[in-house]
Formats: C-alpha cells, sequence, structure tokens
C-alpha cells in the first residue's frame, strides 16, 4: 500500500529457514508439555465444579476469539477495537441459521465463521487503507455503526430486546439435554466445554501452522517494519486483509459460541468494552503465541470470576453493582485488568507467555537467551511457555 | 427554519466541545504520534469529579470548575510521569496499550466513586435559555461556545506565539531534530498530557450540560471526536477544531431532521452517523481537511 509497484514483485521463490529445525533436542520437553497440558484440559470437567466448568467454557470461547485478534494485533500489528463488532456477526449468524432455521450446528458454526470472515474482507480493504492508529479510529466505528444496526434491524438481532440463541445440536446429540455415554454423564457445560476444547485446538494448529506458512511470516515483516517488508516483495495491503479476515473468522466462531453459551444476547453488549477486553487478553497472555489467548483468557474470565467467588468474604467488595463506598467485582476486575495490562506492557511486554519463558530459564531448562527489547523484533518460533523463542529469533533474524 | 436554526445553533454547541476533545487529541498526536484511548475517561472523570465538588461538596461551579480543570491535567500529568516516561523509545502500539489501560482504569473508577446512575452535572444555567428571534438559546450551550472559543483561542496564542508552544510545534515536526536543538521533549510530552487533561475536562463539563445528563457512559461522547480529528486532519489543530464544529452540526441536524424525514433509517442514527461521515472521508480524503500526508522513506 505504501509503493504499490514495489508491493507487487512477487517475493524470492525460496522458502525462509524453518524457525524450529534448528534445534530437534529441545522438541521432546515441548511436546510432553503440550501432551500433559491436553490430558489437563481433556480431565478437568471431571474435576471443577459446576460454576467454575460454565467459567472454563468461557475461557475457552474467549480464548478463541482472541486468538484471531492475536492474527492481527500481535502478529501483523494492526491494532483493532472493533472485534465486539465480529463476536456479534457470529453471534447473529448462528441466531438466524441455527435459532430461525434450526439448522444443524455443524453447519451454523463454521457458517459464524464465514460471514464474520467475509465481512471482515469487505470491511478490511477500507479500515486498511491508512498506517498505524487510523485502523483503531475505524474500527471503533464500526462498533458504533454496528450496534445502530443490531438496534435496528430487527431480523438480525431481534432488536433492542435481544434475541435467543440456538444451543449446538448435531444430529441426535443435543446440548440441552446432554448425553450419557454409558456411566458418564455429558452435561450441557460438559458437551459446551468440549465443543469449545475442540474448536480452540483446532484454531491454535491452524494459527500456529499458519504462522510459519508464507503469509504467516509476511505478517511479522509487516508488523516490525512495513516498507522494508513492502522492499521484499511482501504484499501488505494483501497481508493486512488477510489477517483481517482470519481475525473476523476466529471472532465470528467465538461469536457464535460465546451468544450460544449466554443463550440471550443484546445489541448493546457488543460494545467497545468487549472489544477492549480481548485486546486485554491477548497483550496479557503474550502475542504472536498460540497459548497467549488461552493463558490471558484464563485471567481475563478468571479474575471478575473468582471476584464475584470471593465477594462475600471481602468487605470492600459488593455483591451487586454499584453500590456507594464497595466497588463492584465487574468494576475490580476492570481496574486490575488496566493495571496489568500497564504492567505488563512496561514489565514484560510478552505476557504471561513471556514471564512463562523468563520462569523456565530460571529453573535451567532453557538456556539463556538474547532477549528481544520489544515483543514486536519477536519471531513466531517459540509458541510454548518455556520455549526458546529468543535464540531462534535471534537466528531467524539473521 | 425555525428548526433549522435551532439545531444549527444545538450543533454549533455540541460541535465546540467536539473541538475541544478534537484539540486534546491533536495535541498528544503531535507531540507524541500517540493516540490517547483515555481522552473519553479523562473527560468524564473531569465532569463527575466538578459535579461532585458543586452538588455533593456545595462548591460553587466555578471554583469547581477550576479544581476540576487542575484535576484532569494534574491526573494527564501524572499518567505521563508515571507511566509513559517509561514507555519513551518503546513502539507507539505500547504507548497506544497504555492509554488503553488508563481508560481501562478510569471507566471502573468512576461508577466506583460516584455510582453508574446519571447524577446532576452542577452547572449553575440547568434548562434556563435566552430567546431572541423566536429561538431558545440555552444558557449552557452559550457557555459552552464562549468557553470553548476562549480554551482554543488561548491555546492557539500559547501555540503560536510562547516559547513552550514553539516547541512543541518543533517536536510535533521532528522529534530527533527537537532533540538536538535542544526541546525538552519529556517536559512538552508533560505538557500535552496537561492541556490535554485541561480540554477533556472543559469539554466534559459542557458535554454533560442540559440536555445531557452524567453518566459514565459520557466517555462514549468523547470518541466522537474521532470522527472529527478523522475530518480535520489527525495532526493540525485547526483540522481538530473545524472537523469538530462539522461534526457536531452533522449529529445535530441528523438528530433533528432524520427521525421525520428519513424513518427508516431507524433509532440512534445520529449516534451512528459521524462515523459514517468519518468511513466516508477516509475512504474519499484518507488524510482530513487540513491533515499531512505521511511522507515514506525507505
Amino acid at each position: 500500500m505504501t509503493e504499490p509497484a514495489l508491493a507487487d514483485i512477487p517475493a524470492a521463490a525460496a522458502p525462509p529457514v524453518h524457525p524450529t529445525a534448528a534445534a530437534p533436542a529441545r522438541r521432546l520437553p515441548r511436546r510432553t508439555a503440550v501432551g500433559a497440558v491436553s490430558v489437563l484440559a481433556v480431565l478437568l470437567p471431571f474435576v471443577v465444579g459446576r460454576y467454575w466448568l460454565s467459567q472454563l467454557v468461557f475461557v475457552l470461547i474467549v480464548a478463541i476469539g482472541a486468538l484471531g485478534l492475536d492474527v492481527l494485533t500481535g502478529r501483523t500489528g494492526q491494532i483493532s477495537l472493533g472485534h465486539s463488532f465480529f463476536l456479534a456477526v457470529g453471534a447473529y449468524t448462528a441466531g438466524i441459521i441455527g435459532g430461525r432455521y434450526g439448522l444443524t450446528a455443524a453447519l451454523w458454526i463454521p457458517a459464524a465463521g464465514v460471514v464474520a470472515g467475509l465481512l471482515g474482507a469487505v470491511v478490511g480493504p477500507t479500515a486498511l487503507r491508512l498506517r498505524g492508529l487510523y485502523l483503531a479510529i475505524v474500527t471503533i466505528g464500526l462498533v458504533f455503526i454496528g450496534q445502530w444496526i443490531f438496534v435496528n434491524v430487527t431480523w438480525i438481532s431481534g432488536g433492542p430486546g435481544g434475541e435467543s440463541l440456538p444451543v449446538p445440536r448435531f444430529g441426535y446429540l443435543d446440548f440441552a439435554s446432554g448425553e450419557r455415554m454409558g456411566s458418564v454423564l455429558f452435561d450441557r457445560n460438559k458437551l459446551y466445554y468440549y465443543l469449545a476444547l475442540i474448536l480452540l485446538a483446532l484454531g491454535m494448529a491452524f494459527v500456529y501452522n499458519f504462522g510459519r506458512s508464507r503469509s504467516g511470516l509476511s505478517m511479522y515483516a509487516v508488523r516490525d517494519r512495513e516498507v522494508a517488508a513492502a522492499v521484499m516483495g511482501v504484499d501488505v495491503s494483501r497481508t493486512k486483509v488477510k489477517a483481517f479476515v482470519i481475525a473476523s473468522a476466529l471472532a465470528g466462531v467465538g461469536g457464535a459460541l460465546y451468544g450460544s453459551f449466554l443463550s440471550f444476547v443484546e445489541p448493546t453488549q457488543w460494545d467497545l468494552s468487549l472489544s477492549i477486553q480481548y485486546v486485554v487478553v491477548i497483550v496479557v497472555g503474550g502475542m504472536a503465541s498460540v497459548w497467549g489467548p488461552l493463558l490471558g483468557s484464563l485471567f481475563v474470565v478468571g479474575l471478575p470470576a473468582l471476584l464475584n467467588q470471593v465477594s462475600g468474604s471481602l468487605p470492600f467488595l459488593a455483591t451487586g453493582t454499584h453500590v456507594n463506598g464497595v466497588i463492584s467485582p465487574t468494576d475490580a476486575s476492570t481496574i486490575v485488568y488496566g493495571v496489568v495490562l500497564v504492567v505488563f506492557l512496561l514489565g514484560e511486554p510478552r505476557g504471561v507467555v513471556g514471564l512463562a519463558a523468563r520462569v523456565g530459564r530460571l529453573v535451567g531448562r532453557v538456556p539463556a537467551g538474547r532477549a528481544p527489547l520489544f515483543p514486536e523484533q519477536q519471531t513466531p518460533a517459540g509458541d510454548l511457555p518455556g520455549g526458546d523463542r529468543d535464540e531462534k529469533g535471534a537466528e531467524h533474524g539473521q | 427554519m425555525r428548526t433549522f436554526g435551532q439545531l444549527l445553533f444545538a450543533g454549533i454547541a455540541l460541535g465546540a466541545v467536539y473541538a475541544l476533545v478534537a484539540v486534546g487529541f491533536t495535541v498528544i498526536f503531535r507531540a507524541s504520534r500517540i493516540i490517547n484511548f483515555a481522552q473519553g475517561q479523562m473527560l468524564a472523570l473531569g465532569a463527575f469529579f466538578t459535579s461532585w465538588l458543586v452538588i455533593d461538596e456545595g462548591m460553587p461551579f466555578w471554583a469547581a470548575l477550576v479544581l476540576g480543570l487542575a484535576a484532569t491535567a494534574a491526573l494527564g500529568l501524572v499518567f505521563q510521569w508515571g507511566v509513559l516516561r517509561f514507555a519513551v523509545g518503546k513502539p507507539e502500539f505500547t504507548i497506544v496499550m497504555l492509554t488503553l489501560g488508563l481508560a481501562s482504569v478510569l471507566q471502573a473508577v468512576i461508577p466506583t466513586i460516584w455510582g453508574s446512575y446519571p447524577r446532576a452535572n452542577g452547572d449553575p444555567w440547568g434548562h434556563s435559555a435566552a430567546h431572541a428571534g423566536g429561538l431558545a438559546f440555552d444558557w449552557v450551550q452559550i457557555w459552552a461556545i464562549i468557553a470553548a472559543l476562549v480554551a482554543l483561542g488561548a491555546f492557539f496564542v500559547f501555540n503560536r506565539y510562547s516559547r513552550y508552544g514553539l516547541a512543541m510545534r518543533v517536536a510535533a515536526s521532528d522529534q530527533e531534530a527537537a532533540v538536538a536543538v535542544g526541546v525538552p521533549l519529556r517536559r512538552i510530552f508533560g505538557l500535552a498530557w496537561g492541556l490535554a487533561g485541561l480540554v477533556a475536562c472543559l469539554g466534559g463539563v459542557f458535554l454533560a450540560g442540559y440536555p445531557n445528563s452524567l453518566d459514565p457512559t459520557i466517555s462514549n461522547g468523547a470518541l466522537l471526536a474521532f470522527p472529527a480529528i478523522i475530518l480535520g486532519g489527525i495532526d493540525s489543530t485547526t483540522g481538530a477544531v473545524v472537523g469538530g464544529f462539522g461534526i457536531g452540526i452533522i449529529q445535530e441536524l441528523v438528530a433533528g431532521y432524520q427521525p421525520q424525514d428519513a424513518s427508516w433509517l431507524g433509532h440512534n442514527f445520529y449516534i451512528a452517523a459521524p462515523y459514517i461521515v468519518m468511513i466516508l472521508v477516509l475512504l474519499v480524503r484518507p488524510y482530513g481537511l487540513f491533515g499531512s500526508r505521511p511522507a515514506e522513506r525507505l
């Protein structure tokens, strides 16, 4: 977009050196870690209680949408505050296809992603025309224009009164009634949990692989130095639009599940603060890492849930909302989000993932690498907490 | 015609407020090339603080306003001094996210202190109005225009003729050159944040005047300065003022005429209209009316 003539030159044919090819010996602990996390994730619903299971479902669902935002913001460096708009698009697509036409979830979940992604493809080229912070401003506009549409177009959103969204149904498997398999009962929350877990895992695998593909690597180039990327033959506009479409599509899937799990949504809930929450998720979790969105989501969803649980025993916390003199759990979490955002940006810009990598180095599992000064100097390499991203980043940069 | 005059006046009054807020954005953008996403919350804080001093503490409005201005300016300074100082040299992304962090904190602090229900603004004019030529001019709107013009005039004189104004312009045009000739950048950033706090509070107090009331969602009002700065050009203070008045007038005219004359556009179109204008501007003239197109250096 800066220099169309330059941007159109096809990139060199040789693919970049594969970042992880460097150290085969270190792959084992990573696999073990992924395996351990997976086993834990599968067993978790049988360990935690009802309340925490529903919160975990939210954690997974939010992580799906955040994974998308990370592709756009963390990997491509484009700040969007319009994520809530695409979440809404996904939710209402689910409402129309799954609710009104009563079709199977095998249809409306992908459809939510496709519709949101298509909308992203329509909005993206306009929104991404300008560099830098313009995208953030344009996407704020998207949130308000979206709210106006959702309030007025009853066909989409049920109008200001809100809209019921469908419970997933795959053939005979109905999430509303639950399912008994042998002696194990899979109730609604458990089914939602596993559905979200599978979709998140698919999303993470997709983003992980995509991040190492040619398009994915172009994104880092655009983020780190746009002009240089264009000179080297990266089509900057296309890369940005691609990231925007992926972000929107994942937001659509996340939004569909979110709305479905809430079972009822109103136009006003797709507001700017929801978008900001997703930004907090990716920054706190750690940007440009597939584990970041999940870790960030654990924090952003978990904190108010925790405060809600303990509000009875803490005198300064209100159990309801906005009573004078005490602070509501929601407000308390919002304050903590803001403070934690600031602390992470100044102290550990790589988020929890970076923190974990530091701890990993302290423990001595991974030899110390040269830490990058800023998050945008990272490469996609280490995608695991405790991974050795820094060193590979340095190698890759050479 | 009478309606048009009435709406135009309301639009100019609203535009005056947007112009103030937009100048707040522009001042910070020119100083440090970032957008302060906490401007809306600073505005809300100023309005709430002033209202609290008047209504709960029984202070005269003007004294409360002065304290409110001082408080928001101090908030801007403290944020620059306590947080942004540590982010000097970090990418703009980091700094923008820091302002989002501040926005998040303030957005929750305000209802925690003052509750989330609408409260009285505390200005002495209420619903009183002056009548002339068959039109009603609300005093709060007249004063909004006066206050905005005085503040903007003072800002322009400061920017044009004072030593620090010159330093700010130098910093805006080239930071490295500014450092080289001895401009104290840190002080300039502090000044920019202080000024942004001042105009935010002033804008907030008048934005919460009749016919509006004061509740925490007032921070969304400041977001409407975004279309204004896009319309005017993000790095131009003149553009911010022109864009502010433009968006204010457009919004009031839409709010006045659209419900009858274009009812198919539905409810609340006046909230979406400025953003639609913004997107059209971005399509046609992406750097705004007065903005400068950045040059690329390879």
